[in-house]
């Protein structure tokens, strides 16, 4: 059986877990198994929704406990119910909760560990072959699970969720959870935009903005594509922008459908972060910027003038839906 | 307190990566080598601040799985301010080889915070911090961007999607560094000088089962090449990402 650990911070299923959902029950279906959602905490909102996405079940532990997350005793429940269940493969997401777990629920479950990966994986016999990205995107590797429990954390945006089924029902499961030992005090999310790592279209900008004070029309064209906006490294390190934003090598590696790059250079070490987003856009004035080496769209032009002119295309195509 | 900061080895960003013909191993003729930017910058740099700030008794342990080739890069640690250093003599061969060695060793010496970086930049894993932590069975926090000290309690800020969780947590735990954690620390001459008459231990490795194989490396398709779009019209831009490459 495939087991999914689908997850709800707040109690709200992120769009990672039906990633992941889809991701397990195509795993499940090349295996000739079921697949299994896991939904941790006392106040997880319209679980059956996950079998909309494959999951023939979703089984809940409903502790009050997992509200918040300790690695610990997340990954004590997971294992527990993975044993219970008699679960193979185990799916995760590569997120910042996944991170947390993913190892350790390997070292309890003496189960090889593939994290971050892209595509679904072959089947060899006993083995699972997955492939993910290493070196920053500049290469993938593939990597075959051995042991007889096998755990995969699923890169975001890596495949896309596919409402095939119906809802599932919803089964109470309890396993006896350990004391946390981590006290979590305070969360403080930004409301209301996508959080960059979730997010499908990127608008992200760099030194050629000149300064803070040029953003407004970076944002408008965020806010009118819906999209999350980013920015270079000297952006957030001269206070442009705040510190969340800076993607690359030393902040945050995504992986958007969409990335549009505004007044950014394309230094090695920018698109060690960004390299794999699916579509890159570059608009810079110099045709000799390194970025458009990486871009499958480039405009040469002043961003002053482009990206305003970006905005009002956009507006148009939008009307026109 | 006893700290010990886990420190990998990884090829610097800037380096072209390649890989024998049949993509079986990394080609690492030509490539430079540096210590892992979130080992470096974030975590070893605030075990230090700390050690620093708690006076003398106290001491920051660096701990590195590798060969004796990683002994340059072992050697800045030292620089840095690492009060010594200890290699684990095996060449690594994945992120649960690498938890079980340093486990093993850890679990002998009673330290009060282990240290690692949030992902090594070469394999992406993010995996041995959690892998340590579940070993020794002690409490985690991955992608710290803050840590403070007081007594025995340490109150952290984890990265998370979209925000930041504040936390608390007594020692002993294990904690993987993001950006924030610190500023970057250039050694100086004395720290180069003291490094070298500091302790570097080299103990041997233990056995491991290998759940996971490697099986190949590829590089990406090169891209199809850059489109340029008139910069006067937008609309065509707009077209293309609809109609070509459907994204919107
Ligand atoms: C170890 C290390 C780690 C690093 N990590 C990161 C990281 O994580 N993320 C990151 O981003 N950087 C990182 N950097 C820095 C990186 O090397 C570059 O310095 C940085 O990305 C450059 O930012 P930029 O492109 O915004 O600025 P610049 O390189 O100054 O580029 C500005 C661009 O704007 C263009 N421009 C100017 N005016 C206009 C205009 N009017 N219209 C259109 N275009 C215009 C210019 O042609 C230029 O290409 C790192 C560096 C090191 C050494
Ligand atoms: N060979 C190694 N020796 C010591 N520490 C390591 C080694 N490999 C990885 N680490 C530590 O584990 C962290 C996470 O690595 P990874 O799980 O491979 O992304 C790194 O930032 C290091 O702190």
């Amino acid at each position: 059986m495939v087991l999914v650990f689908a997850e709800s911070p707040n109690g709200q299923l992120k769009k990672s877990a039906f990633e992941a959902v889809t991701y397990g029950k195509k795993t499940a279906d090349t295996l000739g198994v079921a697949c299994v959602a896991l939904v941790l905490g006392s106040n997880v909102k319209d679980a059956a929704a996950l079998g909309t996405y494959g999951a023939s079940k979703v089984l809940h532990v409903n502790d009050a406990a997992l509200d918040q997350l300790d690695s610990q005793t997340y990954s004590n429940a997971i294992a527990a119910v993975a044993q219970q269940q008699g679960a193979t493969v185990v799916i995760l997401s590569h997120t910042s909760t996944g991170k947390a777990i993913a190892g350790r629920l390997s070292v309890k479950l003496s189960a090889g560990l593939i994290s971050g990966a892209n595509a679904l994986p072959e089947v060899n016999g006993a083995q699972l072959t997955v492939k993910k990205p290493v070196f920053s995107g500049k290469a993938f590797a593939e990597l075959a699970l051995t042991s007889p429990v096998k755990i995969i954390s699923l890169m975001g945006n890596a495949v896309k969720p596919e409402a095939t089924g119906s809802s599932a029902s919803v089964e109470a499961v309890s396993v006896s959870i350990p004391a946390g030992r981590i006290k979590v005090k305070s969360v403080k999310r930004q409301e209301g935009i996508v959080p960059l790592p979730e997010a499908e279209v990127v608008v992200s900008a760099g030194r050629g903005m000149k300064g803070p004070e040029n953003w407004g029309m970076v944002e408008e064209l965020a806010t009118e594509m819906g999209a999350t906006t980013a920015c270079s490294r000297p952006v957030a390190d001269s206070h442009w922008r705040p510190h969340h934003e800076h993607v690359g090598q030393t902040g945050i590696a995504i992986r958007p459908n969409l990335y549009i790059a505004i007044g950014i250079s394309g230094a090695i070490q920018h698109l060690a972060g960004v390299n794999t987003s699916k579509v890159i856009v570059v608009i810079n004035k110099d045709p000799e910027a390194p970025f458009f080496k990486a871009a499958d769209y480039g405009v040469v032009g002043d961003l002053f003038e482009v990206v305003p002119r970006l905005t009002e295309a956009y507006k148009k195509f939008k009307a026109t839906r | 307190m006893k700290f010990l900061v886990c420190i990998s080895q990884t090829p610097d960003t800037t380096s072209k990566i390649s890989f024998s013909g049949d993509g079986a191993e990394f080609n690492a003729a030509g490539v430079q080598f540096i210590m892992n930017p979130y080992d470096e910058w974030y975590a070893l740099v605030r075990a230090c601040e700390i050690r620093e700030a708690l006076g003398d008794g106290h001491k920051v342990v660096a701990v590195n799985v590798g060969p004796a080739a990683n002994e340059t890069t072992i050697r800045k640690a030292l620089a840095i301010g690492a009060d010594e250093a200890v290699r684990i003599d095996a060449e690594p061969t994945s992120a649960a080889f690498v938890a079980k060695q340093i486990a093993d060793y850890a679990a002998k010496e009673n330290f009060d915070i282990v240290f690692l970086g949030k992902e090594t930049i070469d394999y992406n894993g993010s995996e041995v911090g959690a892998m340590v932590a579940e070993h020794l069975d002690l409490p985690f926090v991955s992608y710290a961007s803050k840590l403070d000290l007081n007594g025995n309690t340490a109150t952290l800020e984890r990265d998370i999607e979209g925000g930041v969780e504040e936390l608390e947590v007594n020692t002993p735990f294990v904690v993987s560094a993001a950006k924030g954690m610190a500023e970057q620390r250039i050694p100086n001459m004395r720290g180069i000088m003291m490094a070298r008459s500091k302790p570097l231990t080299v103990v041997p490795a233990v056995a491991f089962d290998e759940p996971a194989k490697s099986v190949r490396f590829t590089l990406p398709p090169a891209k199809a090449g850059v489109k340029l779009i008139d910069p006067e019209n937008m609309d065509e831009l707009v077209r293309l990402l609809h109609e070509e490459a459907k994204i919107i």
